[in-house]
Parts: C-alpha cells; structure tokens; sequence
C-alpha cells in the first residue's frame, strides 16, 4: 500500500553493515555487507577493524538497497538506525550517517533499540505480534530474555547472561575443537553426526538455589570451561576427542536450558507466543527443541528466516516502521551511540 | 557556489559553509564544538546550525569538503560518514583534503609545524613551507620529531609546547573550515567527480591473534 510509510534502517552495531527498506510491515530490500572474514583470524571481532570495515560499505550497501527496493532518499518517510547497545565505535558509523542522510533529505531520524529491533524484525515474516509476547535473542552479543509488552513503548528484560553470550559460548568451543570461526554454525553442522546424550556438561543457572535471582538468566562460561577440561583431559590421556560428540552434547546443554528458560518465562508471565531472533535462533537444534517444548503447552514460536535473524538493516526499519505508525516523536539531531543502551525506552526520546 | 566543510580529526567538530567563486573564496558560516568525545553528538547540529544561520537549505550545496585525519579514529570517522551519506542524498561531489593541511595553509608564510593529538603520547605531525606540505603526514613521539621551524600549529603542538620549543600560533589548533574548502577549491571549481573518503588512519588496528589454546587444567 502506497500510503504506508516508507522506513529505512540502518544497523552497525557489531560486524554487519546492513541496510533495509520496508513500507509498512513488507520488506522491500535488504542490503549486507559483513566483515566477518576480517575477524576470522583473531576468532572474534576486533571492533576497530568493524568500524573501518563500516565507513567503507556505508555508501555502496546504502546504493545497493536503494536500488534493490527501487526507490529514492528523497521518498523515505523516517530513517532509523541502532544507536545500541553494540561497539561504541562501529555504532557511532551507523548513527553519524544515518544523521548525514537524514539532514541532507530533511527526514525525522529515530535512534532504535537493537534488541527490540530482532523483535520487531519477526513481523515482517509473521505480520503482527500477539502482545504481549516473550523474545529470546541469541547471538555473538546477547542472551536475553525479554517481555514484550508493546514493541513501540515499552520492552521489560527478564534475565540475560551473566557472563558468555550464547554465540560467544559457540566460538570458543568450535575454537577449542579447532573447526573455525564462526562458531555456531560449524557446531551445529558437527553435531548432526554427534550423540547429544554421550557426555553430561553442565547447564548453568539451572539449579535450585539458582530459582530465587537467576530464574531468568543465563551462563555459558562454566559450560565453555567444562568443555575445554573434558577434551584436554582426553588429550592428556592421549586419546582421541570425539569432535561431534562434544559438538552435540554441547550444544544440547546450550538449547536445553535456553528453551526451557524460554518456556519458564512465557509460563510464568502468562504468554502464550514466543519469538526467537538472533544468529544463535538460526542453529537446528534450538529450533526443534523450542518448538518440541512449546507445543507442551500451547505455546506458539515465531522464528524468522536465518537472514534476519542475524543483525540486519531490515530489523531496524522494521522497528522505525512500527515507531512511525504509533505516532512516537523521532529522535534529535544529538542522538548518541549508547554502547550500553538499556530497554527502559526501545526509540532515543526526542 | 555554497560548500560545506566538515573536520572531526582533532578534539573540535566543526561544521562551515563556504562560497566558492570563480577567483576566491569567502567563510559565510562556521561552528566549532571542542570535546573530543562528542563528535558523534554535536557534529550533525552544528551542521544544522550553519545551515540555519546562513538561510540555506541542504539542497543549496553545491560539494562537502572534508578533513580526511589524521586523527583518533572513532572521531575521525564521524565527519567522515556524516560527509560522505550527505554527498550520496544530495547527489553532490564529496572531496576529501588532508586535515593538516588545513592548518598547515592557515598558518600562512614560513615555515611551519602542524601537530596533533594523537593520542598514546603521541602526535599526528607534518611540516610547511609556505602552506605547502614538505613532510608527513606522520605519527611518532613528539620528542622524534625533527623541528626545523618558525612556528608550530595545532593542539598537539600547544599540549606539547615544551618539548618541540617553538611559538604556537595559538589561534590555529583545529583545522578551519575556510582552509578545508580552499585545498579542495580547483576540485570544486572544475566539478571534479565525488571522491571516496578513505581516512588517513597511520596506524593499523590493535589485534592480536590468538595464539595457542591456554590450558585450564593445572
Ligand atoms: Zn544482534
């Protein structure tokens, strides 16, 4: 429809420059250009290296989306860029140019939440989200878990981890078992030949002394230690690891306690939809797991397509779409990049 | 022909609209914040603010000059995308012109020492003749830089007058926007084609790859 708006997002908070267009709730293009295979090498992402890697593919993935949804600057409705949380230095690349483009086409620019962003980034696939829901994001940045009230005011944090991220757990695991970075996916693709059950690591912040203030939270770190002891006690013995077997059994005590903090949270709050984003939702087994578990109870899950659950413009227009159709104000001229931008407001208040 | 001029290479932001005509150039309006952690904040209002004050709409420039560094990084790049997401939504040419030179050029006859700030104790340093570059742009401590100047520009300079022992032209520490556009006036003259703004980083990113797996077992 013509008269819906016509957003534009902007993300740069991590390793991904990533551009989207929407008009309304329907993508209209979906533009990336990632660095990750500059981080490869030091098994992580190197935030300098992230922001010089940002300034370059500004201009031509900007190019690139307009093109693909054939359409100018100058018919955008509302630019909209993540202003965090993330790296300081790669979001400031997004929110400076997300400035520059609105000045000079004279449009409102709205500073968005990144984590509500995965959220939002669901309706385009799904259409409109049953309120309130419970998000789970999972990625190389955050392990959260959120009550979604309503996407425009207001995101509630139920827990989040309290060391690792999930996907980081992912890294440093495929990094011990000396398969490559990224780690989630080769992971996931090791563990298909793997048995999930062959070794007991532990599942953290699941005991019962954990219930009173860590219900909804998450550790990865002693799982990753675990893991490590497990195949250097193999070493040790001289012994060879068997590399899918830990894949698997990893990998079944990442997804064991996320779905079933998941399930706990929608339980406990009364929800009945549950939304699972980030590039952590993209691994199989948290899939079948989570929808095994919901179905239990009644419990719808919501995953979109692998592309946008991982960081992407799209999710960020997605969310402008829905700020500028609530009528929210859009943020001034001197939004921040906020590193450590909580949820208490999911748009910079203008 | 109205121009803007952007520089975030040095603790300032600053943001000018120049008018380039075909035998000179003149400053119509300029706006400078000094606070090395805010580029990303004040740039786009100053931008704004001389917009403003000039009675000029974005759709009025005619090219954007900016300062390309040397400079910390994550500052640098904020005039840098601000500069080149502006050319990209207007259609305009965007022209890139060493920010050290642009006080090199304002410091005017003789011979000159720009430095910045470089951070680390360091400072981001080249040396004039005239206006004209002779040397750098380069980066070391101040005490190995070669002093065979007059004078000295910059904040660098001014932070570590001491050491380098010659006058600071003290009105010149951040890089003015009238000397941007001027570097760049035979570009914007002969609507030279818009230019990729790759920033002179100096120095290569802090990492490290790791090196073998650390055991946990003691
Ligand atoms: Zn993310």
């Amino acid at each position: 429809m013509r008269d819906e708006p016509l957003v534009l997002g902007i993300e740069t908070s991590c390793d991904e420059t990533g551009i989207g267009i929407v008009r309304g709730h329907t993508l209209l293009a979906d533009a990336l250009a990632s660095s990750v295979d500059q981080h490869a090498r030091f098994g992580g992402v190197v935030p300098e290296v992230a922001s010089r890697a940002h300034l370059e593919a500004l201009v031509p993935t900007m190019q690139r989306a307009l093109d693909e949804a054939g359409v100018t600057l100058a018919d955008v409705d509302a630019i909209a860029v993540t202003s965090g949380p993330g790296l300081a230095g790669a979001l400031l690349v997004g929110v400076a140019a997300a400035k520059g483009y609105a000045l000079a086409a004279e449009k409102p620019v709205y500073g968005v939440n990144h984590l509500a962003a995965h959220v939002a980034v669901d309706t385009l696939e799904h259409g409109p989200l049953p309120e309130p829901a419970v998000a789970m994001l999972v990625s190389g940045g955050h392990s959260s878990l959120l009550l979604v009230d309503d996407l425009t005011a207001g995101v509630t944090p139920l827990g989040a981890t309290i060391d690792d991220a999930a996907g980081e757990a992912f890294d440093k695991v495929a990094r011990l078992l000396g398969l490559g970075f990224p780690g989630g996916p080769i992971i996931d693709r090791s563990a298909r030949d793997g048995d999930p059950g062959s070794i007991a690591f532990p599942r953290g912040l699941t005991a019962p002394k954990d219930q009173a203030e860590h219900r909804f939270d998450f550790s990865f770190s002693g799982l990753k230690t675990a893991v490590a002891r497990w195949v250097e006690a193999r070493e040790r013995a001289g012994e060879p690891v068997p590399v899918a077997d830990v894949s698997a059994s990893f990998q079944e005590a990442v997804c064991d306690v996320l779905t079933a903090k998941a399930i706990d949270a929608c339980l406990s709050n009364g929800v009945r939809t549950l939304v699972i984003g980030g590039g952590v939702a993209a691994n199989s087994r948290l899939r079948v797991l989570a929808e095994e578990r919901a179905a239990r109870h009644g419990i719808a899950v919501r995953v979109p397509r692998p592309q946008l659950c991982t960081d992407n413009g799209a999710m960020v227009a997605a969310l402008g779409s829905h700020l500028v159709a609530a009528g929210v104000a859009p943020s001034r001229l001197d939004l921040p990049a906020d590193s450590a931008m909580g949820l208490t407001s999911v748009s910079v208040p203008g | 022909m109205l121009v803007l001029a952007l520089d975030t290479a040095t603790p300032a932001s600053t943001a000018a609209l120049v008018e380039v005509t075909a035998d000179g150039l003149f400053g119509v309006a300029e706006s400078r914040t000094v606070d090395p952690r805010a580029h990303g904040e004040k740039l786009a209002p100053e931008i704004a603010a001389v917009l403003a004050e000039a009675g000029a709409r974005p759709r009025d420039l005619t090219a954007i000059v900016a300062g390309l560094g040397p400079g910390p990084f994550t500052g640098l790049r904020v005039g840098l995308a601000t500069a080149a997401s502006m050319g990209q939504a207007l259609g305009i040419p965007v022209y890139g012109v060493c920010s050290l030179d642009a006080l090199g050029r304002a410091a005017g006859p003789g011979r000159v020492l720009v430095a910045t700030d470089a951070r680390r104790r360091e400072v981001y340093h080249a040396t004039y003749a005239d206006g004209v570059r002779e040397s750098g742009p380069d980066v070391a401590k101040p005490a190995d830089v070669t002093v065979d100047v007059e004078r000295a520009a910059g904040e660098g300079a001014l932070k570590y007058g001491d050491i380098f022992g010659v006058p600071v032209e003290e009105h010149l520490l951040h890089p003015p926007g009238a000397a941007l556009v001027a570097l760049a006036a035979d570009r914007i003259r002969s609507a030279a084609p818009s230019e990729v703004l790759t920033p002179l980083y100096l120095r290569r990113p802090d990492a490290v790859e790791p090196a073998g797996r650390k055991p946990v077992l003691t």
